[in-house]
């Protein structure tokens, strides 16, 4: 199942992708007039890595360079005098220390420190040098969030001429955010040490919320916060921490948790709640992820064979979840058939392979590329219609760029994978971060966060197969995706008739 | 219907007593533990498990468990008592009621403490001991062992302890949760923070004992000779620490693990059937069970029931939407959208009703003010820590009103008072009190003499009183909400029936409801909002940890306020701009739009 020779071939250097219409990508060259057009819009934004502050990175670095000293005379000559009667029990020490690390043996994220493994388990290419660390669009309005790397987060909503800007105390080293579903206002956010849930008024006026809009969730033992999940009926809140092998489930208004306790894996490190609600993955650092149902909260475990099931997405309906595995190239898909009044999920035996990444060579005019490896994450859109893979690449070889590449993806009646293209940005930009508009009216619009700072969306125009038109009389204003006979559109990278 | 909730209470209590067994093992290995001889520790701790005097004695604590399960099932209820002041609180500790608990759980305490002398043995094993006489006679005597006596009285203080800690922490309130899981692994996930609980409070209720005994231990003294312990060293002696921590933290697992059994059975979900077809079956229908005000915990069982239902399960919905079948009368939701949309009425009226009490008193204020200067020019300062919500006593009527003032400058302030909300309690917001107080200081013998030296001792006891009477921050809006566990129920069964009749609903019986069912909702969110504008409202309650109490009901009128927005976005996202063809007043039409636009 080759599956990248099938794509277009990327865009020559210096043209970027910027939307798609009739069926194909369309792509430009971007000169400076150019940029200035299509980064005018109101939701482009542009954060040059210089605009920022970072002062909590010198704050670190001037730390580390002095000796704390905030011991005082009593307890240093307390803690000599102790130190004698420590050598009695320095075998116990000695003895929980063999624990310890045997324990991190069998689990080596737990020696990584907190900023390294949200690095590691987040979902955002090259995490700690990111000036964008996490973005979440509104699930019903065209209003988003950003989160940068000084820590601050600002909301943008082109209906509205202020920019809240969210800083507090602790948030630090945000790795996540997302909406709270039905509701205007609030933002959960992972940070090192807690969860914060901003209560941002959409009709306020001031740029600067206060802290005291913010509730501060926090466990002991729950930190650092790698992913959060909204129930999408917006009632509860999952969070997890890849230091602890407790999921939490919140209930954010009274400010009450529950831990789902698995020992299995060493922690929990990507969450996904399924649109509709039945179902959510938990992810490990270890090679096994869980799939709970939300009705009784019980799991289901998947044992993988390679690595830890790096990223994962849900289809619309919920019934099919599409997973990668670190260390493989492939995405597996399981299917989930809900028999309805049964609590517990019908699940399937066997992940079934979909899609092959392995590296594949282009030739361009600049010389060959090589597209393909790793995947670091995906999105579906909320039409189930387009599948974006965000490819890792190698940051050493000039030839293996990182690269957004797009599949069109049918649900029913069946489950089928095609081809569409890659997204690329200006010249030297790299993927960083991606994700889908929960509800783009004309097809699917994908916002790109990337390296250099930059944040732009790419709209895919199509007349979605399972949504109901209300002009069926009249013809689209823009023709269905089949009706264009290119030669690698139409060829299948997977269907389930083939399997 | 009844039997439901006695069925499960037994099933929790046996598996209480099952559990018995394993925590008495535990309880000999910890209590004989020697750390010199571990082979010996154990031959004698199976030699003592199998001893007559063993199975007597845990067939006293199954007897204890069972009282303790039956106390629980007497007890329990699902809308917390919060007492408003101190004086309340203690109207709760002091009811007949409440005695009749305490003594029990005192006699109880007893009984466990004398279980664990004879499991622990040695020198606690009997009551009396055979000494020799102080003067040189050959003949002994009778002596009273004091070890064995003060784990008596510590079993009977960790009781009453335990009883009346339970009044103040809420201990018989029952919270249901909002994750649903099964109960082995409910059980499962409560185990660790019993452990933790009851061993901390034992220590506690052990440190209170030995000061308490400390100073009161010559009771018992002038009853018999040979009693040491009343000094501090005799205290100090770390075994017998040891063995009273051992016995009481057994002693409040015990109790815990069957309280938290009770709850994990009692909130487990019921399924009701939505229609049944025999009538003799129809006192067990959802709609039945949901009308009826008795017992209470059906009534919450089925709200939960319909929230669940209403969100999980496609055919439950399809009958609550089916017509009947001679008729054609939609019965089943016509009975519960009117039962959900009555108590959600009902709430929205507690609210304006209390809101409108804190609005009048405001507007007395500035009436009776006017009349005050007019009389004396003295009484410019006065404040009162009431409203109308709970009825000051008598007594305090009496009190002038500047006495009165000074005593609320001394009162300490509690730091739950947010310091961004109008705060009622401070001088210049004066509440009802003086408008009750002022005609009647007028005629007051005290009126003027304020500055008499006399008035120092009066003053000191006003202080007491006032902290007596004074209303506890935050405790009259929990009061209001205390119940919302159902409300917030109703919202989420209605607003998820609604969401699924836009395409489930085949007779469209949702829809002749929708206009009621969103002004109710646009009501209630009115009032809500009004609510959380009056100060104490907004802000949040320390959080209380490793106590058995459920604080659930401290932060249920937080939980309604984000469930019902919740809920009315559900609708307007789900109907969209079809609402615009729904009949409703101007205002509620600018309210939906701001929910349309996601502006609230």
């Amino acid at each position: 199942m080759c599956s990248l020779a099938l794509f277009p071939p990327p865009l020559p250097s210096g043209q970027t992708t910027l939307c798609e219409s009739n069926n194909e990508l369309l792509s430009g060259t971007t000169t400076e007039d150019q940029l200035k057009q299509v980064w005018s819009s109101p939701l482009s934004l542009y954060f040059p890595r210089e605009s920022l502050k970072l002062h909590s990175r010198t704050e670190s670095s001037s730390k580390a360079a002095f000796l704390d000293h905030s011991e005082t005379l009593w307890m240093r000559s307390a803690a000599t005098s102790e130190h004698t009667l420590l050598e009695g029990s320095g075998c116990i020490l000695a003895l929980l220390q063999k624990v310890s690390s045997f324990h991190g043996s069998l689990f080596p994220h737990l020696t990584l420190s907190s900023e390294d493994m949200i690095a590691e388990f987040s979902q955002v290419l090259n995490w700690s040098d990111c000036v964008v660390r996490a973005f979440a669009w509104h699930p019903h309005t065209d209003k988003f969030a950003v989160a940068l790397l000084d820590d601050s987060i600002k909301i943008y909503n082109p209906k509205s001429a202020t920019t809240p800007t969210l800083k507090h105390r602790l948030q630090r080293s945000v790795a996540a955010v997302q909406w709270k579903p039905l509701c205007a206002s609030a933002l959960a956010v992972a940070c090192q040490n807690c969860l914060l849930v901003w209560h941002v008024d959409p009709c306020s006026l001031s740029t600067r919320p206060s802290s005291g809009c913010a509730q501060v969730l926090s466990h002991p033992g729950h930190s650092p916060v790698t992913s959060i999940a909204w129930s999408p009926s917006g009632s509860l809140l999952v969070s997890a921490s890849p230091m602890d092998t407790a999921m939490m489930v919140w209930d954010v208004a009274s400010e009450s948790c529950v831990p789902l306790q698995r020992v299995g894996g060493g922690g929990v490190s990507f969450l996904s709640w399924s649109p509709d609600g039945s179902h959510v993955l938990a992810s490990t650092p270890s090679a096994l992820f869980r799939v709970w149902e939300t009705r009784m909260w019980t799991c289901e475990r998947w044992p993988c064979v390679k690595g830890r099931c790096q990223s994962g997405c849900w289809s619309p309906d919920g019934s099919r979840l599409l997973f990668t595995v670190q260390g493989e190239m492939v995405i597996y898909a399981l299917t989930f058939t809900d028999t309805p009044g049964v609590g517990l999920c019908g699940g399937p035996q066997a992940a079934a392979v979909v899609a092959d990444l392995s590296e594949t060579t282009f030739n361009t005019p600049d010389g060959d590329i090589i597209v393909g490896g790793e995947i670091q994450s995906l999105a579906w859109d909320s039409t189930g219609e387009r599948l974006a893979v965000l490819l890792k690449g190698d940051p050493h070889a000039a030839d293996r760029p990182a690269i957004i590449a797009v599949f069109k993806t049918r649900t029913s009646p069946i489950f089928e994978l095609l081809p569409c293209g890659f997204v690329q940005g200006e010249r030297g930009a790299e993927p960083r971060l991606m994700q889908f508009h929960p509800s783009f009216q004309h097809g699917a619009l994908l916002t790109v966060c990337w390296s250099s700072g930059r944040i732009t969306h790419v709209p895919f125009y199509f007349l979605s197969a399972g949504v109901p038109h209300c002009g069926l009389s009249g013809s689209p204003s823009l023709p269905r995706p089949q009706t264009v006979p290119a030669d690698f559109a139409n060829q299948s990278l997977f269907t389930e008739l083939m399997s | 219907m009844c039997c439901v909730i006695c069925w499960r209470a037994a099933a929790s209590t046996a598996w209480a007593v099952l559990l018995l067994g394993p925590i008495t093992a535990a309880l000999v290995i910890l209590g004989r533990f020697s750390l010199f001889h571990p082979i010996q520790t154990i031959s004698e701790c199976l030699s003592l498990l199998t001893s007559a005097s063993a199975v007597f004695s845990l067939i006293l604590l199954c007897g204890v468990i069972l009282m303790i399960g039956f106390l629980n099932l007497e007890y329990y209820t699902v809308i917390p008592t919060i007492a408003c002041s101190k004086i309340a609180l203690l109207g709760q500790l002091l009811h007949p009621r409440q005695l009749v608990n305490s003594a029990v759980h005192c006699v109880m305490g007893i009984v466990v403490a004398w279980c664990c002398a004879i499991t622990i043995g040695g020198r606690y094993e009997t009551l009396g001991y055979t000494c020799p006489q102080s003067d040189g006679d050959s003949s002994s005597q009778m002596c009273l062992n004091e070890y064995h006596l003060i784990l008596l009285l510590a079993g009977a203080f960790v009781g009453l302890s335990y009883s009346l800690l339970g009044v103040i922490h809420n201990m018989n309130y029952i919270s249901f949760h909002t994750v649903q899981q099964y109960k082995y692994l409910r059980f499962k996930g409560a185990l660790p923070l019993v452990v933790k609980c009851s061993a901390t409070q034992a220590l506690y209720s052990i440190r209170n004992f030995i000061v308490v005994y400390f100073f009161l231990g010559y009771i018992p003294k002038i009853l018999c000779l040979y009693m040491n312990k009343q000094t501090i060293a005799g205290l100090l002696d770390l075994s017998l620490v040891y063995h009273l921590w051992i016995s009481a933290s057994f002693l409040l697992f015990t109790w815990h693990i069957t309280l938290v059994l009770f709850r994990i059975f009692v909130t487990e979900l019921y399924s009701f059937p939505v229609q049944s077809s025999f009538t003799e079956d129809a006192h067990q229908c959802l709609a039945k069970v949901l009308n009826e005000k008795q017992p209470m915990i059906l009534k919450f069982l089925a709200l939960q029931d319909l929230a669940l239902l209403s969100q999980h399960s496609p055919s439950r919905r399809c009958q609550v939407f089916s017509l009947s079948q001679p008729g054609g009368h939609p019965h089943n939701w016509n009975a519960i959208s009117k039962e959900c949309l009555s108590m959600l009425t009902d709430l929205t009226q507690r609210l304006v009703a209390y809101h409108d009490t804190v609005a009048t008193n405001g507007r007395a204020k500035s009436l009776s003010t006017g009349s005050e200067r007019k009389t004396s020019s003295e009484t410019s300062v006065t404040s009162g820590t009431e409203d109308l919500m709970s009825p000051r006593p008598t007594l305090l009527m009496k009190t002038p009103a500047s006495v009165f003032a000074r005593s609320v400058v001394g009162t300490p302030r509690t730091p739950l008072t947010a310091p961004f909300t109008p705060d009622l309690d401070s001088p210049f917001a004066s509440p009802a009190l003086r408008r009750l107080t002022a005609p009647v200081e007028q005629c007051s013998p005290w009126f003027g003499t304020v500055q008499s030296p006399h008035v120092k001792n009066f003053l000191a006891k006003r202080v007491l009183i006032m902290y007596l009477f004074n209303k506890l921050p935050e405790a009259s809006s929990q009061a209001l909400f205390a119940d919302s566990q159902a409300h917030i129920w109703a919202l989420e069964g209605l607003s998820y029936l609604v969401q699924a009749s836009f395409s489930e609903d085949q007779f469209g019986v949702v829809q002749t409801a929708l206009p009621s069912i969103l002004s109710c909702m646009l009501v209630l969110q009115e009032a809500v909002d009004r609510h959380f504008k009056l100060p104490h409202a907004s802000s949040k309650p320390v959080r209380s940890t490793g106590s058995m109490g459920d604080s659930t009901h401290k932060t249920l009128r937080f939980a309604l306020r984000a469930t019902l927005k919740t809920a009315i976005y559900r609708i307007t996202t789900t109907f969209g701009d079809h609402l615009n063809a729904i009949q409703m007043s101007a205002e509620h039409r600018k309210r939906l739009q701001q929910f349309l636009e996601y502006k609230e």
